[in-house]
């Protein structure tokens, strides 16, 4: 196993108040990592400082290290390098308004890429690795808003796969999802783990059983405890997992 | 249970004998321009030069000056106030130095027309000789509009909600491409109505445009930004007490023409903005 991420000692604060507290954990190449914990555990803005949107708050201070393949994304990545390569999907489907055909388009052209036959190549290819081609591929000019929920968020995916990621981050995002829709994106998520390093936040505590490969728990800012998937619902270490898993609290 | 019937009914009451006074007056007012106004508007009227001391003849130099005065206030103010507002909603932090800056554009919404009129006389008439000229006055009213401008722009983006933002970003594009590619594409129609309202103000205004651009008398159309030029509320003010024995027809025509002018922009402002509400997606 290779390290992809490699967090040392991060802290999080909104207006001072401290949302991650002094966190040290690696994530591993091609890995789904479950971040679970209840509201206010401090898994969001863990995982939006992986990409530095936590940076859109100009109250938010950062201190600790976070490195992408040995590189500081701080100080030696430019940031919105490390934003294409650190993709994020949304807790709410987020389309921007725009075609489907655009809305996967949009990051590629910020990115420089005009031709329109590489454009519809890589709309294609992301539109089938998110596993939402098919109910789609006819209306591709059609505006993303008229797809139902569970479509918007596949298309969400594709649209950060579209300009090749290394890193797919999600934030809780089945939670406006039925369960049938929320089984397609877990589908989605296993198939994109050969070519992805993903994490994937939240609440849904089955959600982390089923899908990822290893599963952290966060509390009031703490990381309590990080294993292995099987391990850490089977035996958890930490009476305070444990409580939460069996949904004893939280 | 009867109490709130009956208190529905004197709310009800209350509130349709206000909506009532409230148009009356501008009911009566237009009913009245209309009617007295109507006769004078004849081709000769709108497109023909004023005669006989402006008792007789047409009223067309004012209308081209108007015209002329509002394309130059627009050619002012909208690129700045449009590039002022940008920056002051989508980059700019939240510091001392542009609170005081909101501040100052709140203010200048507030200052008495007359004051700019003072303003753009001591600035650009006097001490950059640009004498009493369609610049002068265009500079004038562009600088008068720009609160209005900056003000419905920052609404305009402010309604774009933040998460295209945070979805732009996140996908890697610098602020500049967030601003071009997301937020100024869905701003633009509130954008444009906010600007179409503020053109339609600053071309009914009279005192900054006193001592800046308009004439008094002159029968021929304006050649170059640097001449005065006739322009209809000015022109109005001086049928109205300057010149003796005026036939009320010429006076209330000039009224219609102005007033119609308005009319149209404020029109095609709101025929943007309905449009724009049906095809709005978010």
């Amino acid at each position: 196993m290779v390290a992809k991420i490699k967090v040392d000692k991060l802290t999080v604060r909104f207006e001072g108040v401290v949302a991650v507290k002094d966190l040290s954990l690696t994530v591993e190449s091609n890995e789904i990592l479950g971040v679970i914990g209840p509201a206010n555990s401090g898994k969001t803005s863990f995982l939006k400082t992986l990409n530095r949107l936590n940076e859109l708050f100009p109250s938010s201070r950062i201190s600790g290290q976070v490195l992408l393949d040995d590189a500081d994304i701080f100080r030696q990545v430019e940031i919105q390098e490390l934003r294409r390569r650190v993709g994020i999907v949304f807790a709410m489907p987020l389309p921007l308004p725009l075609s489907i055909f655009d809305n996967i388009a949009y990051g590629p052209r910020l990115h420089g890429i005009k031709n329109k036959a590489k454009l519809v190549e890589i709309v294609e290819q992301s539109l089938r690795a998110a596993a939402i081609w098919d109910e789609v591929k006819d209306r591709l000019d059609s505006l993303a808003f008229k797809l139902s929920g569970g479509q918007q968020q596949r298309l969400c995916i594709a649209r950060t796969l579209a300009v090749q990621p290394e890193v797919i981050l999600y934030d809780e995002p089945c939670s406006g999802l039925d369960p049938i829709s929320t089984l397609k994106v877990e589908d989605a998520m296993r198939q994109l783990k050969q070519q992805y390093t993903q994490i994937l936040v939240t609440n849904n505590v089955k959600q982390a059983a089923r899908v990822s490969d290893r599963t952290a728990f966060f509390l009031m800012g703490d990381m309590i405890e990080i294993d292995e998937t099987a391990r850490l619902f089977t035996t958890p270490k930490d009476k305070r997992t444990e409580d939460y898993i069996t949904g004893r609290f939280g | 249970m009867r109490d709130t019937k009956r208190a529905e009914r004197i709310a009800f009451a209350l509130l349709f004998a206000a909506t009532i006074v409230v148009i009356t007056p501008v009911m009566i007012i237009f009913i009245l321009i209309l009617i007295r106004g109507l006769p004078a508007l004849t081709p000769e009227f709108v497109f023909g030069m004023p005669r006989e001391g402006m008792r007789a003849g047409g009223i067309f130099p004012a209308i081209v000056g108007t015209i002329y005065l509002a394309l130059g206030t627009a050619v002012f103010s909208i690129p700045f106030g449009i590039l002022a507002a940008v920056y002051l909603n989508e980059y700019a932090g939240r510091n001392p130095l542009t609170r005081l800056i909101e501040l100052a554009i709140i203010n200048l919404a507030g200052v008495p027309s007359i004051v700019y009129g003072l303003f753009g006389l001591s600035l650009f008439v006097a001490f950059l000789g640009f004498g009493s000229s369609l610049l002068a006055g265009s500079l004038t009213l562009a600088i008068m509009t720009l609160p209005v401008i900056i003000t419905a722009t920052r609404e305009a983006l402010s309604a774009v909600p933040k998460s295209f933002r945070e979805v732009s970003f996140s996908l890697g594009a610098s602020r500049w491409q967030t601003v071009r590619y997301v937020v100024l594409p869905n701003a633009i129609p509130g954008i444009l109505t906010g600007t179409i309202l503020g053109m339609s103000r600053a071309a009914g205004e009279t005192a900054p445009i006193l001592f800046t651009v308009a004439a008094f008398y002159l029968p021929r159309l304006p050649q170059s930004i640097s001449d005065q030029a006739m322009v209809l509320p000015y022109h109005i003010y001086v049928l109205s007490t300057q010149v003796p024995n005026v036939s009320e027809k010429i006076q209330y025509g000039t009224v219609l023409v102005l007033v119609l002018m308005v009319f149209v922009l404020n029109i095609v402002a709101s025929y943007i903005r309905s449009r724009f509400r049906k095809k709005k997606t978010w």
